[in-house]
């Protein structure tokens, strides 16, 4: 058990203490604890967010503050697909809002959100550095190269089944 | 380890860089199209068979991704393109039986050619920052070393600190990171700034859609920058030193990590170094999505454990920069380039260049163009050069139209001064900026409004929000170019660009609110034509607004049946059955795609 006293005595996952525990006493450190507990619960939770305040010293509403700030962090869990679709340069001359709109109908949400049944969510994202392959999309890591609409189609289905 | 140590390391690997090697692309680009199963696959083959005398290595990025996945084998340097996994097993005894695999070659003017420096795509290219990419395995730093590796902070730690400052002068070395201050200078004040602690950091926050030059060299030759931060630690006088790197680059940030931890196994990071008294210790930073944390305060913030907003200058970092201690900043690029300078004389770099633009610049190269990729090339290469002879122009028999650079803080660069010389000065001379090196062409089917939109967005979605003429008046410029791409826009509207820009620009509180407006001055100034037909005639010449373009029935398709008119709601189509083609009269027509869908014959189209 950790020493957390802000969260009404909830059971602290012991992933989590170990990240605490690693940043503490670390110049600047909060970002790169919260880089881990992102990647490593796929999104940060009041939970989370009380516990490091207290543990690493940093006021909530600071820590609130950052998450907000930084598109890498989220505050809610996001799909079991997270559909990354490159709005770099070199991708959008080459059609990725045509891309990104398929996706969005296909799938029937906007950007930042996630479907009803929890499998995909869809988000534009800064340039992935795949320019050669232009325009590129990334569910969860596996990279796209050279997207277009019947791709798209493909894609969804065979993720659908998964 | 000592000066003898390093050269004991650097001739045992010379040899084995002498050695047959398969060097596969293992870059972000490559990566993506399975050269790591590729990878594997050789390295299987290669063990399975129990070759003992060829070696299969990862490499940096060769530059030519629309190409990719590509593989060279040392030391005859043969160059295979678009390799696939399954390739594998060709290759392995294409080099057993030192017969190159036709297959794989690259074709030029339909001869076969063999060695990659003979291609058109690097025949004006000269690599410095990019010189160890795709020669060395960037995970081993043995290879590093064997490529005079280290030796430029040897040489370094022997001279004093005013002499090395001296050397980057004379060199004429420019930040690469867009705004082009000279490197020596800087060095200069943040050494003449007193402190009891003092910071030397790393720019790899590369934000600039379209641009991946930095993380290449990270990928590629990740050691080449951590040597050059510890020699501006030695000018400087830091001990402590920071890569600030995009959590987007995962290949970049795990390699910075493996070439650290071999830098302080080998002492060439840590305390006393090469015996010389020099301690410095480096650390990464991971950046988490915030286009605004490549301005230098807004990194310093973040680095902090801040949210990433920019701090108003002076103090300018020099003085007061991370932990309120004096701080040199320095992108990717500009310190791939410090070892050659300090190893090969700030006279030999001054020598490459024009007058005020020295050295080379790295681009990336995308967009409609045939040879997507990174190229470097002197300061002063024309953009023609690099679009026509590196780049093998425009895909699809198209017209050039403009190309961009600098991203969305830049411009966009007319087909009319194709033949400018790319430097520091020329660009900005005709309204657009060298920026960290992002170089997008844009062929005629470009609609140069819906672009400057585009930019409009990125920087919208991007300011921070600290200072109101960035975070309230992009938005307004969004508005009126939202408008003027859905042909509402109003007379007046151009006029009301022009004076949000020039606010925007003079008051913003950083780098990105000062240049947030450039992508649509600039194609006010070249393409205004094309805003007015927005405006004035309703109309999109590219055909790239949708709002504006229009549908049209193809006379020789249409078997005047009536299905169209009978459908369009608005009753825009005119004709009588069997009576002559069908039309649209776009007055009336609301683009709504109706008689598109109906047409039996296809014979409608937008």
């Amino acid at each position: 058990m950790g020493h957390c006293q802000g969260c009404d005595g909830c059971k602290i996952d012991p992933k989590l203490e170990k990240i605490a525990q690693r940043y503490k006493g670390v110049k600047g450190g909060v970002i790169g604890a919260l880089h881990e507990v992102q990647d490593t619960y796929g999104y940060i939770s009041t939970t989370a967010q009380k516990y490091l305040s207290k543990e690493l010293d940093v006021p909530m509403s600071e820590i609130y503050g950052i998450i907000t700030f930084y598109s890498r962090f989220s505050l809610a869990p996001k799909g079991k697909y997270n559909i990354q679709v490159c709005m770099g340069t070199a991708c959008y001359v080459k059609g990725s809002e045509k891309v990104l709109n398929r996706f969005k109908e296909k799938l029937g949400i906007e950007e930042g959100q996630t479907t009803k049944d929890g499998k995909f969510s869809l988000e534009s994202v800064r340039c992935i550095g795949a320019c050669g392959l232009a325009p590129a999309i990334v569910i969860n890591k596996e990279v796209y190269g050279k997207m277009d609409v019947k791709k798209v189609d493909e894609l969804i289905e065979e993720y659908s089944k998964k | 380890m000592d000066i003898k140590e390093l050269n004991k390391l650097k001739e045992k690997n010379s040899a084995v860089l002498k050695k047959k090697r398969i060097m596969v692309c293992s870059g972000t680009g490559c990566t993506s199209s399975k050269s790591d199963v590729l990878l594997s696959n050789l390295k299987k083959i290669v063990k399975d068979k129990n070759i003992k005398d060829i070696l299969v290595e990862k490499t940096g990025c060769f530059g030519f991704c629309a190409k990719g996945p590509i593989v060279v084998i040392d030391p005859d340097e043969i160059f295979y393109e678009m390799v696939k996994p399954e390739d594998a097993e060709d290759i392995v005894a294409s080099v057993v039986d030192k017969k190159p695999l036709e297959r794989l070659l690259a074709k030029e003017e339909d001869k076969y050619v063999k060695k990659w420096h003979e291609l058109n795509f690097y025949n004006k290219q000269k690599r410095i920052a990019l010189k160890n990419c795709g020669t060395i395995n960037p995970e081993k730093i043995e290879e590093y070393i064997a490529v005079d590796g280290y030796q430029a902070l040897y040489k370094a730690l022997n001279m004093t600190r005013d002499e090395v400052i001296e050397e980057i002068n004379i060199s004429g070395l420019r930040g690469r990171g867009g705004a082009g201050f000279p490197t020596g200078k800087k060095w200069l004040f943040t050494k003449n700034s007193e402190a009891d602690q003092k910071y030397v950091c790393c720019n790899a926050d590369e934000g600039d859609p379209g641009a991946f030059m930095d993380r290449s060299i990270l990928e590629g030759d990740p050691h080449s920058v951590i040597e050059a931060m510890a020699i501006a630690a030695y000018a400087v006088g830091a001990t402590q030193g920071y890569i600030y790197v995009r959590a987007e680059y995962p290949i970049a940030v795990e390699r910075l990590n493996i070439a650290i931890k071999q830098a302080k196994e080998k002492g060439l990071l840590g305390k006393n170094i090469f015996g010389k008294g020099l301690d410095f210790e480096l650390e990464l930073r991971l950046g988490a999505g915030a286009f605004v944390c490549g301005e230098e305060t807004a990194l310093m913030n973040s680095i902090e454990g801040k949210r990433g907003e920019p701090r108003p200058r002076p103090p300018f970092p020099a003085v007061k920069g991370l932990f309120e201690k004096p701080t040199l900043l320095n992108n990717v690029e500009t310190y791939a380039n410090v070892p050659k300078i300090i190893l090969n004389g700030g006279k030999w770099y001054k020598s490459i260049g024009t007058e005020n633009s020295k050295g080379t610049k790295v681009f990336a190269l995308g967009g409609n163009i045939n040879n997507v990729g990174l190229v470097e090339v002197p300061m002063g290469t024309t953009l023609r050069e690099i679009v026509y002879d590196i780049g093998g122009g425009v895909p699809g028999g198209k017209r050039f139209k403009a190309a961009q650079t600098g991203g969305p803080s830049g411009g966009c660069i007319p087909a009319k001064y194709i033949d400018t010389p790319i430097d520091y000065e020329s660009l900005s001379s005709i309204g657009s900026m060298m920026g960290s090196g992002g170089l997008i062409v844009m062929d005629e089917s470009k609609c140069m409004v819906n672009l400057a939109k585009f930019f409009l967005e990125f920087t919208v979605d991007e300011s921070c929000g600290k200072c109101p003429p960035c975070r309230i008046g992009t938005k307004r410029m969004l508005e009126i170019l939202t408008r003027i791409t859905e042909g509402k826009g109003k007379e007046g509207d151009i006029e009301k660009l022009e004076r949000l820009a020039k606010n925007i620009k003079s008051a913003s509180l950083c780098g990105l609110g000062q240049t947030a407006p450039n992508p649509v001055l600039s194609t006010l100034k070249y393409f205004r034509d094309e805003y007015e037909a927005h405006i004035k005639e309703k109309r999109c010449p590219a055909g790239e607004c949708k709002a504006l373009t229009q549908v049209h029935i193809d006379p020789e398709k249409c078997k005047q049946c009536g299905i169209c008119a009978k459908n369009c709601p608005v009753g825009a189509i005119e004709g009588e059955v069997r009576k002559g083609p069908f039309k649209i009269n776009q007055d009336k027509c609301i683009k709504c795609g109706v008689c598109i869908t109906k047409c039996p014959f296809k014979a409608i189209s937008k």
